[in-house]
């Protein structure tokens, strides 16, 4: 399936090339991944639990090393400054119990020595993106789950990344939190025009959120399919309610069950 | 959260409080009665009238005993938090370090200090053989709580340090200390009781020396001479001197995690 929204012709944020990661308990987690990611795009690595798609999300963002291959930059800009380029959402807040929202969110700046003055300027914006403008002096413990991981999505704003790494960031939440917070990552990523890596092993979030699906296969984890997902944006309840994404998601389903069925014997299939 | 719950709660904590200290009094009374009763004299076992009238006659003598001994708890506990800490900080930083020396912090934990105390007196000063006791007996509890707590980091939280290019500096100060701390103040909640202990065993093995004052040493003085009474109300003032530093240092534990940690949250609730 070749079309997609951005032409092949610019070049990729970043690429990775044969890249295969070995557990030393003998866990084989990738194999062979080689898939680009261009800049702007929403990116959805879409695939079973355990395939592997958060191994690859943190050979990204630098927090394992591949055992095979590698991951290539080819923009001169990241190769410069890449840490502070990459912001990195988990699959919990990962906050720090201790410290107030404000303080949590400007943790990359502190890191970075910045003059607090700065540090205001930018963390106040960013947690207005996420709604939490009048919670910054309130304590993690304090907060919903869904406020938390809102938290946790400004910590990574604040650094303007060109790159968002998100580990399947809502899994733990409610449908209607999860809902919501979709909808609001895709205006932030609109606004922002950072480019979105996310995993996932939800069909029907992967489909609402994303400009691209890559269908990943089980252990070892492979790309098995692309999907391009052509609905324009902004997305919103109308298109989730659509027959063209119902088409999607059931187009995304087949592959899915394709790339689980690929590897493993007959049977295995859930 | 709704407010039966939370009068009933109130209750809770008064009866907390008040249960006790009337559970004393009645004990207090039935004492001082079958002392009476009995005509038990008092060289073999003074009532509670006689203690608390010794304590107020030889209130001057007793009470820079006390001093002196506390003196020497605070200085063994400061020494032990800042030695405990400090020596888990220098462990965290180098295994090596870690290595060759926690082996001997575990020696001085493990051999029994009545049977060090001697020995640190013939080669030392007596006080500085008493502070030594006091910071011996307290200073294990700091190193194994704050080497537990630096190695108690969230792993994802860790990650997010190497991610943004935190320095070891930052990653000690802003993530290891921090989720140390709660182990570190219940280290320190156990130090403030054992120095205690450890200055008094060191003040009785020392107390044939007869240099100290400490109170220690007014139990085991009281105690050749018989005063029977002094043994008690020096007793009594030590007990409470315990029971003192466990509820300041547990007041400086709620004020420092009151508004995040898990263990002071209930009371709040």
């Amino acid at each position: 399936m070749p079309p997609a929204i951005k032409p092949q012709s610019t070049p990729p944020l970043l690429a990775l090339h044969g890249v295969g990661k070995a557990f030393p308990n003998g866990t084989l987690a990738l194999a062979n991944l080689d898939f680009d990611v261009r800049a702007g795009e929403f990116l959805s690595l879409l695939g079973p639990s355990g395939c592997g798609k958060s191994t690859a999300l943190r050979i990204i963002g630098r927090l394992n090393l591949p055992s095979q291959g590698d991951v290539e930059w080819p923009a001169a800009t990241m190769a410069a400054d890449q840490t502070n380029r990459i912001g990195f959402v988990f699959q919990e807040p990962t906050l720090m119990p201790w410290a107030n929202v404000f303080d949590n969110a400007a943790l990359p700046l502190v890191l970075k020595g910045m003059p607090a003055e700065i540090i205001a300027k930018r963390v106040t914006p960013a947690l207005d993106r996420v709604g939490l403008a009048k919670f910054a002096h309130v304590f993690p413990r304090e907060l919903s789950g869904g406020m938390r991981m809102r938290v946790s999505i400004a910590r990574a704003l604040v650094t303007e990344p060109q790159l968002l790494l998100m580990d399947e960031p809502f899994a733990a939440l409610d449908e209607i939190t999860r809902f919501k917070l979709n909808n609001d990552l895709l205006q932030v990523w609109q606004a922002t025009g950072t480019t979105v890596v996310f995993v996932t092993h939800s069909v029907f979030e992967s489909v609402y959120l994303s400009s691209r699906i890559l269908v990943l296969t089980a252990r070892p984890g492979r790309v098995s399919a692309e999907l391009a997902i052509e609905a324009p944006y902004p997305r919103d309840q109308n298109f989730r309610t659509s027959a063209d994404y119902a088409a999607y998601c059931r187009r995304a389903s087949t592959a899915l069950a394709q790339a689980m069925s690929e590897d493993k014997p007959a049977g295995d299939q859930a | 959260m709704s407010t039966p719950q939370t009068s009933q709660e109130r209750r809770d904590r008064a009866l907390r409080i008040a249960l006790p200290i009337l559970l004393f009094a009645v004990l207090l009374l039935i004492w001082e009665a079958i002392m009476r009763i009995n005509h038990i004299p008092p060289y073999v076992l003074p009532g509670p009238g006689l203690i608390l009238a010794t304590l107020v006659d030889d209130w001057e003598l007793l009470s820079q005993s006390l001093l002196v001994t506390l003196a020497t708890t605070v200085e063994g506990f400061l020494l032990a938090a800042f030695g405990g800490v400090g020596l888990a900080v220098l462990f965290n930083q180098s295994r090596m370090l870690e290595y060759s020396l926690y082996p001997y912090a575990v020696i001085l934990q493990v051999t029994p200090i009545v049977a060090i105390a001697p020995l640190l007196l013939i080669y030392l000063p007596q006080p500085l053989a008493v502070l030594a006791c006091a910071w011996i007996v307290a200073f294990f509890p700091v190193l194994a709580n704050t080497t537990l707590g630096l190695h108690s980091v969230d792993r994802n939280l860790s990650d997010l340090f190497t991610l943004y290019g935190a320095s070891r500096r930052q990653v000690l100060w802003h993530l290891k200390l921090p989720s140390a701390l709660p182990y570190i103040l219940g280290g320190l909640r156990i130090a403030g009781g054992l120095s205690l202990i450890g200055a008094v065993v060191a003040e009785i093995a020392a107390g044939s020396a007869g240099a100290g004052s400490g109170l220690a040493y007014r139990i085991a003085e009281s105690g050749y001479r018989l005063n029977i009474p002094r043994m008690f109300a020096a007793l009594l003032l030590l007990s409470v001197a315990g029971i003192a530093i466990f509820y300041l240092l547990s007041f400086v534990n709620h004020l420092a995690l009151r508004r995040w940690h898990e263990s002071a949250l209930e009371r709040e609730a």
